[in-house]
């Protein structure tokens, strides 16, 4: 995973609530079993319509997605996530997350932002009148900065620790593999196994 | 004070708590299928990493799956396929097959065999994992970092969701169901009420489900945004659970059951928030739009984008009406249809095809109407009712078991602007294929709908 610090970029406005996985990345693009190629499935039914936000050549490039609320909610399927980074996005900011996207999200080092709906709509309009307007989003400082005007929000110390560090969930947790055998070893007898 | 139901669960399975960190939880059962699972064990392959508790894990071909015999035709579904196979044989896990008896979706399959037990904890990599949660553990869907971490270590790190309760009070009348309970709670609470909770189901309303029925309720708690759904277990669970290949028996059962009885929520406990519906005013539910909160009873009508208040709201239902290809004001009981699907891991269980065969039984369909079991043991049970002569008498398609339509992954789907009434649980834009336009209702409606080529209650019909 990369590491994620602070991050600059140009952002598309998303004018739309509960973008639900199978919009993100339909179904048919997840019979894939790689992990790379993704970026051609990303909102493919909607990028059909040539007025789709991401059909404009003015937002080629932006790296940040501002959405309704709801955004990645429905299927597990972490394929949106790799979607939307190889597509070139680092972050998404919205009002609510589908809790499984969001975790997803911050396994992968994608940024999801929370901020109030009025925030992301004075955003929105932000990148709808000038679709070069920067955005920055600093997660050391948990805060949102566009031009003089600042937004802080909120992510848990141990998630925000491990997205700047770029680091391994499935590492950090075998320096733990001794209290799982003791777990393991106090489980109830009648528990199920699958042979 | 005293603790919810899941809290306890939740305390029985930390394997490590320390400030600061979320819990490291242990994971009790492991569903893996052919979708989620390939980036995962190649993340292990390249980290030169094992599978830590392969006998508590389980694999099965669901997703992808055609349901009429023969091999797959697609060569990516097949190559997923296969690479499951491959997998499951490096790596020393069980797996069930497209064609082998116990084969089916991934959901049905864990409290068929009796793998599913109270106060587990059980994940897979697929959303609807809370289905589990009907027997009183901690069930919910991850992503494929997520897999690769338990296959890795059988464990998980979480934070403790927030615990809400939804008090169903009442009792279903005659003819609603569990289907049109849970849409009906979805609509109320909408599709991110859940969001960042575990929810209890509790009250008369739901102790009087079966088991079939707790699970289609608990199936859909992601479609109102909770991370899970779970009901205290009681005698019916039990019941169930009992001579189950995988339950426990003899002095271990009784040592079970004994356990499974604390599995409560306490009267003195305190929820986060609790949701109160009355189940004695419900009746038959069905979506209108493209989430699965865009429902209304069946004898209402297509509601007009004005009468919400919220911006947001008012937007998206005026996407989804243009989507769906309907006009505010329309009685729902008039949108004809094209597709009806009754399967699914919601609906897709003996007690469902029993309902739906009820109301065919000596009707024809004038749709095309699948039918399609959860399960090859759900398949076998219902053939030996003769559920499966019932259906072809209808006129309806008999299939083999899988995901089918519910998803448009495999060769099951809707074709452009096709409608459907459809049992699975999102109703989201090409969810059944691109430009398919879905209903979700009962297995009770859905039959009724086949039988008049129009969303219909079952007691609307002649
Ligand atoms: S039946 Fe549908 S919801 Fe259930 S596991 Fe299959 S695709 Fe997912």
């Amino acid at each position: 995973m990369d590491a994620f610090t602070t991050h600059t970029g140009r952002a598309v406005p998303l004018r739309r609530s509960n973008v639900d996985t199978d919009q993100i990345i339909p179904a048919v693009w997840l019979k894939q079993v790689s992990r790379t190629g993704f970026e051609k499935g990303l909102f493919s039914a909607w990028r059909e319509d040539p007025s789709f936000i991401l059909n404009n050549p003015a937002y080629q490039g932006a790296s940040i997605l501002l959405s309704g609320p709801d955004f990645g909610t429905g299927s597990s399927r972490e394929h949106a996530v790799w979607a939307l980074q190889q597509y070139g996005f680092r972050v998404v900011i919205a009002a609510r997350f589908g809790d499984i996207f969001r975790n997803n999200s911050t396994k992968m080092g994608l940024l999801p932002v929370i901020l109030p709906a009025e925030v992301v709509e004075r955003l929105q309009a932000a990148a709808e009148a000038d679709p070069t307007v920067e955005i920055t989003v600093d997660l050391a400082e948990r805060e949102v900065r566009l031009g003089s005007e600042s937004w802080s929000f909120e992510i848990d110390d141990y998630t925000r620790w491990r997205l700047m560090e770029g680091l391994d969930d499935i590492g950090l947790t075998l320096r733990h593999a001794d209290d799982v055998a003791v777990y393991e070893n106090g489980r109830q007898p009648w528990l199920p196994t699958t042979v | 004070m005293g603790r919810t139901l899941a809290e306890k669960v939740w305390e029985q399975h930390v394997v490590r708590r320390a400030d600061g960190e979320p819990d490291l939880l242990y994971i009790d059962l492991h569903l893996i299928h052919e979708v989620t699972s390939p980036q995962a064990f190649d993340g292990l392959r390249m980290a030169g990493r094992k599978v830590r508790r392969p006998d508590l894990t389980i694999a099965t071909e669901d997703h992808n799956v055609p349901t009429v015999l023969g091999p797959i035709s697609d060569p990516v579904s097949r190559t997923q396929v296969e690479t499951l196979r491959k997998n499951a044989a490096e790596f020393g896990i069980r797996l069930h097959p497209m064609g082998d008896a116990g084969q089916g979706v991934v959901h049905i399959i864990g409290p068929q065999f009796g793998l599913t037990q109270p106060g587990m904890t059980i994940v897979c990599g697929d959303s609807h994992t809370s289905t589990h949660g009907a027997f009183g553990g901690i069930a919910f869907g991850i992503g494929t970092s997520e897999v690769e971490h338990v296959l890795a270590t059988q464990t998980l790190p979480a934070y403790r969701p927030k615990t809400m309760a939804i008090e169903v009070k009442g009792e279903l009348p005659v003819g609603v169901t569990a289907k049109d309970l849970i849409l009906a709670i979805i609509a109320k609470i909408g599709t991110g009420g859940g969001q960042g909770y575990i929810v209890e189901y509790r009250g008369e309303a739901i102790r009087k489900l079966s088991m079939e029925g707790r699970m289609t309720v608990c199936n859909m708690s992601i479609e109102a945004g909770a991370r899970a759904g779970m009901i205290a277990p009681d005698e019916t669970t039990f019941a169930y659970l009992k001579g189950r290949p995988h339950a426990p028996s003899g002095d271990a059962w009784d040592a079970a059951v004994e356990y499974w009885k604390s599995l409560r929520t306490d009267d003195d406990a305190v929820f986060d928030k609790v949701v109160e519906i009355d189940a004695s005013t419900l009746t038959p539910f069905v979506t209108w739009g493209t989430n699965p909160g865009q429902g209304a009873p069946l004898g209402s009508a297509v509601p007009s984008p004005e009468e919400f208040a919220d911006p947001i709201e008012r937007s998206a239902a005026e996407r989804a009406l243009e989507y769906m290809g309907l006009t505010a004001g329309t009685p729902l009981n008039e949108i004809p249809v094209d597709t009806v699907f009754v399967g699914s891991c919601t609906n897709g269980r003996l007690e469902d095809l029993r309902a739906a065969a009820d109301i065919l039984r000596g009707r024809k369909v004038v749709t095309r109407t699948l039918i399609v079991p959860g399960s090859m043991q759900v398949k076998k049970a219902a053939e030996e009712e003769g559920l499966d002569q019932v259906f072809k008498d209808a006129g309806a398609e008999w299939r083999e078991a899988g995901c089918s339509m519910c998803l448009g992954m495999n060769p099951d789907t809707l074709k452009p602007g096709e409608r459907s009434a459809s049992t699975s649980n999102r109703n989201f834009e090409g969810r059944q294929g691109k430009g398919g336009r879905t209903h979700l209702v009962s297995p009770q409606v859905a039959a009724a709908t086949a039988v008049t080529g129009k969303l219909t209650a079952p007691a609307a019909l002649a």
